[in-house]
């Protein structure tokens, strides 16, 4: 194992990383942009860097300054955490060029992942259903209306090197679709340097449900059962929760085990090593490929609090060569466990509410953990992500994991911005969600002020 | 005539007008970035551009003026 580890990322996250590095006897330095200087994850490392001015550009996404600054600290492995250079080959080539372990997939897995276009036909040879879609990236406006008229609309236009949801948008129809598909490219374009543009069908209201794998070097893949994540805005996950109520309880067990199946033929296909997510979509009684996202994910705690892994200490046992030493009979679950991610937005129209936070208690309470980026007297900036903290509750079952998220939310307080605790109380009270109905756009029927 | 001013805090992200263009109501006039989300920023009212108070990349507080119409 290594001795010191580089935490390329900031907020809960570099902090989330920072502690279990430093459980395990890795002294950890952070690096930070003027903008986060003050903030707890620079503080708690056993070192901190100060890599460049706001901008993620000059800062987090800037793979000279993040090199740099592991080869002053002597750092010999890094961390990307999500978001930020987590998914960029050439970041993970840097650093092997640099000689520092990549703590993530081999750079090769990672852009075979980046082209969604190419990852669905590799799945789909390797016998994952994906959504319905276009054979490949469209070259053209015209070829988008004939794809289009093949798949039939609803379709959603996609960005092959997007993630997020930037770069997505959907068509009802051909004037749309014209429309839509034109601006796609250029987002693609501007946003991730590359123009191909798929299509896919659009499901309405599809579950949106994920598989988390871990891989290692001698090929050999587990998966650690699924998270449910329906519950987003503008197709970023709002609220996730394991198990999924609609395979709780020993429901549907055996399209659950097909689906256990498929990640794990798509991990394999795509040689994966690390840890990393297979997202699917439920639609109409069968689930579709959509996606896998090469590094660590967001909702992992959930994950961890009931089946007992340490995914972060995994990635960082794997990433030092160890192999695997669980096997697949022994991944079990044991209870429920909820995420509720706290942003700096209003509650309503879902708009960023960047501003310092004035107060800040914290719930407590058995079951209850919070992986927070900030605390009291810190700004929430408009440079980053609007992720304040992930509260996450566990319990025995989903309604008493529901009872304690209630009165965790109702005892949380933010002062100074506005976020959208209001929502979640909303969520945690609304009797669809209590019932597990969910599906991606549940937000826009239930919820409601 | 009007002051359009940033509705968020932000970053100026793209500026889709010239000075002297028409625009109609609705139209965007800029794209700010706050928080990883682009939101444009549309034409209150049909007019001309006479004068464009911002530009790419620089951070606005909300209720700066980026454009005025007349």
């Amino acid at each position: 194992m290594f001795t010191k580890l580089l935490i390329a990322n900031r907020g809960e996250i570099a902090r989330r990383i920072n502690r279990v590095a430093q459980r395990m006897g890795i002294s950890t330095v952070a690096v930070y942009s003027d903008a986060d200087a003050s903030l707890p994850f620079v503080r708690e490392a056993t070192q901190a860097v100060r890599i460049g001015p706001p901008p993620p550009k000059s800062s987090y996404l800037d793979i000279a300054a993040l090199i740099e600054a592991a080869r002053t600290t002597g750092a010999e492995a890094v961390h990307p955490g999500y978001g930020f250079v987590s998914e960029n080959p050439e970041f993970a080539r840097a650093c092997t060029e640099a000689g520092l372990v990549f703590v993530g997939p081999p750079p090769e897995a990672m852009e075979r992942i980046k082209d969604k276009s190419q990852v669905r036909k590799r799945v789909q040879e390797a016998g994952v259903p994906i959504v319905p879609g276009s054979d490949g990236v469209v070259p053209d406006s015209r070829s988008a209306a004939q794809e289009a008229e093949r798949i039939g609309f609803p379709v959603l236009c996609k960005a092959a090197g997007g993630g997020g949801g930037i770069g997505m948008a959907v068509a009802n129809n051909q004037a749309v679709l014209e429309k839509v598909f034109r601006q796609c490219v250029d987002r693609a374009r501007a946003a991730f340097g590359r123009e191909g543009v798929y299509l896919e069908r659009y499901f309405e209201a599809p579950r949106h449900i994920e598989v988390q794998l871990l891989g290692d070097r001698r090929g050999r893949i587990v998966h650690l059962l699924e998270r449910e994540c329906s519950i987003q805005r503008r197709h970023q996950k709002v609220v996730e929760e394991a198990p999924s109520p609609f395979f709780a309880g020993g429901a549907r067990a055996e399209m659950a085990e097909q689906m256990f199946q498929a990640a794990i033929r798509a991990g394999k296909a795509l040689q994966y090593q690390n840890a990393g997510t297979v997202e699917f979509l439920v639609a109409d009684g069968s689930f579709y490929f959509i996606e896998v996202n090469a590094r660590l994910q967001v909702e992992h705690p959930i994950t961890e609090l009931t089946t007992g892994v340490d995914l972060i200490g995994w990635q960082l046992r794997l990433a030092a060569g160890e192999e695997l030493d669980i096997d697949q009979y022994q991944v079990s679950r044991t209870g429920a466990a909820i995420e509720f991610r706290i942003y700096a937005e209003d509650p309503i129209k879902f708009l960023p509410s960047p501003g310092t936070i004035t107060r800040f208690r914290a719930p407590s309470g058995e079951g209850v953990r919070l992986d927070a980026g900030y605390e009291e007297g810190n700004t929430v900036t408009p440079y980053y992500d609007p992720l304040i903290a992930k509260l996450i509750v566990a319990a025995p079952t989903r309604p008493q994991a529901i009872e304690r998220s209630t009165r965790a939310l109702e005892a949380f307080s933010i002062q100074g911005l506005q976020t959208n605790l209001p929502l979640h109380r909303r969520i945690a009270q609304d009797p669809a969600f209590r019932a597990g109905q969910l599906d991606t756009a549940f937000l826009e029927r239930h919820a409601k002020p | 005539m009007a002051d359009v001013a940033a509705h968020i805090t932000g970053t100026v992200w793209k500026i889709e007008v010239k000075v002297g263009q028409t625009v109609s109501a609705g139209d965007t006039l800029v794209i700010l970035e706050s928080m990883k989300m682009e939101m444009p920023v549309e034409s209150p009212e049909g007019g001309t551009v006479a004068e464009i108070r911002c530009r790419e990349s620089q951070p606005v507080n909300e209720g700066d003026v980026l454009v005025v119409l007349r």
